[in-house]
């Protein structure tokens, strides 16, 4: 039953991850007074590319070719371990938040090294830059969720969330800190605005989509679904652990419907800002992107230091 | 009988250095086996045309060469076997050898920590030995003689073999002097270059000056006990002051054969111009005996861990893991990468047993064990895939006669096998889930996660910043191994060299790499095997156990509780499989689909991309090399040559970059010159007159004559 539950789980965060990103498009349309494309078009633009023939480059290796498999089963295990509308699932044991980390970079490793595979410079440059922007990202991450890990002594996801359920309404300084961190970080890894625009083509602020370039087809299609998949993620992360009311806490329908509504409506308020964010704030230059990280770090370990020294009951 | 199969090992490598010698003397054994059969003329002939064939002039050198790496292999196989069963039989084996002063006979003991780094050494021979043969035959017998390398080989890993099974400080110390002198002559090898003649004297130099201060530290233990033998040590009750001294001399010596920042520097220098398979063993393995050591002299020896050691272990291997991975990112020599790579994984193994110290001392001697735990899962792990890397990188050395990376490019159509194990190599070291190396990482985050439960504020809030500067160094090795693996065998090929080369055409070159990137996968999915292992010399050592939360079975990690962290790799592995197939057979279900259609990558309409468009080495690290400006002595240069009227057309741009260790201005640069200084110092007083000479021996006497009486 668990088990189910949790294949269930992964199965809805795969399925709703396009209408995330077309509710987010909705919205950022909206507020740039532009005629918004339908609430579905993501799912009709993945439905399109699944039935296209892949073109690929003539000197692309296997590494190319199996990249997108690679990249959507590590994000979609990524996303089994996260907790979308119900605690303690046994996906969530098998694999603790510094393995779901890990699945990142796994699928990092390899969206870098297909961008290193065809040898032309975009590829290049998007490789070498989402390296080194992930490499700073990486540890405001931990530092964020060691925080949380550290108040809940535990990294295991599902039993952290419970830990906050159970506190309640606590205004925890240390969990601001590390839920900005993480908001910042998540903006970074995730590609948007001010750090990347996954909606342009210009050649000199590029990173996604400088490495994915030569990718058409059901590869290309893989490769948006695992990012669009990705933002999904980082969202239902800061949702349930900071806001973790509404979650399902036992498996009865009633209260499964419930945790679904509630994340639901909670990523629908995340998407709004996020777009309002995006709409706010400009692009920022490619070196000024370690000044927003090492901020987000500094956020990261404030929280840290907050925890240790103010809550920590000793 | 364990320990027989101990020295069996020992005995068989230092046979297969001695066989070594045989290469020139084919002539002696020629006459020899002649005369022997003149004497036993009954003889039979099979064996007869056995001997004769294999001294055929041809044959005779492939045969050696075969000869003395199946006997290093064999010696390999014992040593593993020797580990294993002292491990699993949890037994403490102690002999006394006649060898030695007349006062002090060699005594051996051959306990958990000295059987966990014999499987070490064990596994890493082994893949040596079967890589080797193929690897030496590219050399010129007359400039690079097989008789010297195989001997040294030989001799080194007897050494280290010694080293581990030494139970008193003196032979601890003959054994650790010839590891390290059977190393300089292997650095050493290729002495035609200047470079390699200085790389190797560096590391003479620094291996030395390491050995006096693990000298004077067991000189300090043994101020306070009767007699040298571990036994006697381990008696001797030090002030904590003398401890600490003790310690920090320990520390000096083994640390600077480990190479942890700033006495790194001989490792970049010396792993470079090695052989492959020698760097492989040096990296890989002799890193871990001093390693060994220190745990030894710590652990064992000292055993009354103070915390403050802990805290200089953690510090030293945190600016270790991240000095070593930043270097690492900016160089363009693939083993000189390797080599600032494995002072990143020293530093890391070094700040995981800082964290065990602390522990203990604190009062949680199961957090003790889970770092301990984590600390020689890493240095496992490291010797695995750091081995497997330079042996690929010899490959590639020898199918290229490249080692600069941006001279590489596109081998991945050419050596599909080798960029296959190198792959697995590169996500072992960038610690990937599913692969070895990520779960020692998992488990350093464990321990660091637990600074919880110390008392000491500015302790609880230092760990979670070296966690945090783990996670630093873990995200930068993945970028530096996607460079790696990207600029070597992706793209394009960047010269003529790479755009020749072809698989290696002696198969069994292949299969030490490939027993290396097996039991990286097969270690990365099944944890607990050698969990299992490293816990019997925990218990041994400290007492303690990792507590394995057993509830959940053995497929599952669980340090401290269940509740806490758990991972089981396996189960990992089943979905990461259900869901590439599901999505893999569903795309390609259409087989109209199915093919793909191939055709020029985008070129922005100008129309032929060349492989000098790709990225290269600089190019990649650039914004790191940015960020971290800091870190480097960074010469950058750009010289234009100008041309046409009034100079006024750019003909070609040129550039240069050179970076170097700030080590060498702020440390190494000083002591030369202190050195130096006072060498002229000294010379002052010797003015080559007789009359002063006598002059100093009177005074010296009158002034020895004052203090007896």
């Amino acid at each position: 039953m668990n088990g189910l539950i949790a294949a269930i789980q992964t199965l809805l965060f795969v399925a709703l991850a396009p209408l995330l990103a077309g509710w987010l498009k909705v919205c950022k349309c909206r507020l740039q007074n532009r005629k918004a494309p339908p609430l579905l078009q993501p799912y009709r633009d993945l439905i399109k590319l699944t039935h296209k023939q892949p073109v690929v480059a003539g000197q692309a290796s296997w590494i190319f070719t199996k990249a997108p498999y690679i990249i959507f089963s590590a994000t979609m295990l990524a996303a089994s371990v996260v907790p979308l509308f119900a605690v303690d699932l046994p996906t969530s044991a098998s694999a603790d938040v510094i393995v779901m980390v890990g699945f990142f970079a796994f699928a990092r490793f390899f969206l870098a090294l297909a961008g290193l595979d065809i040898g032309t410079a975009f590829g290049g440059m998007g490789s070498s830059r989402e390296m080194t922007i992930s490499s700073l990202a990486e540890p405001a991450m931990l530092m964020a969720v060691f925080t949380l890990a550290m108040t809940a002594s535990t990294t295991n996801l599902s039993i952290a969330i419970t830990h906050v359920l159970n506190e309640g309404l606590v205004l925890r300084p240390s969990f601001l800190f590390a839920l900005f961190a993480l908001i910042l970080v998540a903006v970074a890894e995730t590609g948007r605005i001010p750090i990347d625009n996954p909606a342009t083509h210009l050649e000199l602020t590029m990173i996604h989509e400088a490495m994915i370039l030569e990718y058409s087809g059901r590869h290309l299609a893989l490769i948006e679904w695992a990012s669009q998949l990705k933002l999904m993620i980082y969202g239902v992360l800061i949702a349930n652990i900071f806001l973790p009311w509404g979650i399902a806490e036992n498996f009865s329908v009633e209260a499964l419907g419930y945790g679904l509504l509630a994340i639901l409506a909670k990523l629908a308020v995340l998407a709004v800002l996020l777009a309002l964010s995006e709409t706010l704030v400009a692009k920022m230059r490619l070196f000024r992107v370690q000044e927003y990280l090492s901020f987000a770090y500094l956020l990261g370990l404030l929280g840290m230091l907050s925890h240790i020294i103010l809550e920590a009951s000793r | 009988m364990i320990l027989l199969l101990a020295y069996c090992a020992v005995l068989l490598s230092f046979v297969s250095g001695l066989l070594a010698l045989l290469m020139n003397q084919r002539h002696a054994l020629l006459a020899l086996c002649q005369t022997c059969f003149k004497k036993f003329p009954g003889s039979r002939n099979q064996c007869r045309a056995f001997v004769f064939g294999n001294l055929d002039e041809q044959r005779f050198p492939v045969f050696l060469r075969q000869a003395v790496f199946v006997i290093l292999g064999l010696s390999g196989l014992f040593a593993v076997l020797a580990g294993l069963s002292v491990l699993v039989s949890k037994d403490v084996i102690t002999d006394q050898i006649g060898l030695g002063l007349p006062w002090l006979p060699w005594h051996v003991r051959f306990d958990g920590l000295s059987g966990f780094f014999f499987l070490i050494i064990g596994i890493a021979v082994g893949a040596v030995s079967l890589y080797g043969p193929g690897y030496v035959s590219g050399y010129q017998e007359s400039r690079h003689p097989f008789a010297v390398l195989g001997l040294f080989t030989g001799l080194f890993v007897a050494g280290m073999l010694l080293v581990l099974l030494a139970d008193d400080a003196f032979m601890f110390m003959i054994a650790w002097e010839l590891m390290s002198v059977a190393s300089y002559f292997l650095v050493a090898f290729q002495h035609e270059n200047a470079a390699n003649r200085r790389a190797a004297f560096l590391y003479l130099l620094m291996a030395e000056v390491g050995a006096l201060a693990i000298i004077l530290g067991f000189g300090v233990l043994a101020s306070f006990a009767d007699g040298f033998t571990f036994d006697a040590l381990r008696e001797s009750h030090l002030s904590a002051t003398w401890a600490s001294i003790a310690f920090g001399l320990a520390l000096l010596g083994f640390g600077m054969k480990a190479g942890i920042v700033p006495v790194h520097v001989w490792l970049p220098e010396a792993h470079p111009v090695a052989p492959s398979h020698i760097s492989a063993l040096m990296s890989g393995v002799m890193l871990k005996v001093a390693l060994y050591g220190l745990i030894r002299f710590s652990f064992d020896l000292l055993a009354d861990i103070q915390w403050q050691w802990g805290v200089v272990l953690l510090i030293l291997g945190t600016v270790s893991a991240l000095g070593g991975i930043l270097y690492a990112m900016v160089q363009a020599n693939l083993k000189r990468l390797l080599a600032y790579s494995s002072v990143e994984n020293i530093g890391i193994i070094f700040m995981v047993l800082g964290l065990a110290m602390i522990f203990m001392d604190n009062g949680h001697p199961q957090l003790a064990a889970l770092g301990f735990l984590a600390a020689l899962f890493h240095a496992f792990n490291h010797a695995l895939f750091k081995n497997l890397l330079f042996l690929g990188a010899g490959i590639l050395h020898h199918q290229t006669h490249e080692l600069n990376i941006d001279m590489m490019g596109g081998l991945i159509k050419k050596m599909p096998q080798t960029s296959l194990l190198f792959l697995i190599g590169c996500m072992s070291i960038s610690s990937l889930p599913l692969f070895n190396g990520f779960v020692s990482e998992w488990l350093a985050f464990q321990t660091a996660l637990q600074a919880d439960v110390l008392d000491n504020g500015v302790l609880r809030s230092l760990i979670p910043v070296a966690a945090a500067a783990l996670a630093l160094t873990a995200a930068l090795a993945a970028a530096c191994f996607v460079k790696v693996f990207g600029l070597i065998f992706l793209g394009q090929s960047r010269s003529q060299h790479s755009e020749k080369a072809r698989e290696v055409a002696d198969k069994t070159m292949l299969a030490g790499p490939m027993l290396l990137a097996a039991l990286c996968f097969l270690i990365g999915i099944f944890p607990g095997l050698v969990i299992n292992l490293i816990n019997s010399v925990s218990e041994q050592l400290l007492g303690q156990t990792m507590p394995n939360d057993s509830a959940l079975g053995w497929l599952w990690l669980a340090p401290v509780s269940a509740q806490q962290a758990s991972y089981s790799p396996a189960l990992v592995l089943i979905g990461a499989l259900i869901a590439g197939c599901v999505s893999f057979w569903y795309l390609r279900r259409d087989p109209v689909l199915k093919t793909m259609r191939r055709a020029a990558p985008w070129d922005c309409g100008f129309g032929g991309l060349t492989p000098r468009m790709q990225y290269s080495s600089n190019a990649f690290s650039m914004p790191i090399r940015r960020i971290f400006a800091k870190v480097w002595l960074i010469d950058e240069r750009i010289d234009k040559d100008m041309q046409g009227a009034m100079d006024q057309d750019v003909a070609a741009v040129h550039y240069h970059i050179d970076i170097q260790d700030h080590s060498w201005p702020l440390l190494y640069q000083p002591i030369g010159h202190g050195i130096n200084t006072l060498a002229k110092q000294v010379g002052r007083i010797q003015t080559g007159n007789i009359r002063t000479y006598l002059g100093y021996s009177f005074v010296t006497l009158v002034l020895m004559l004052w203090v007896i009486s």
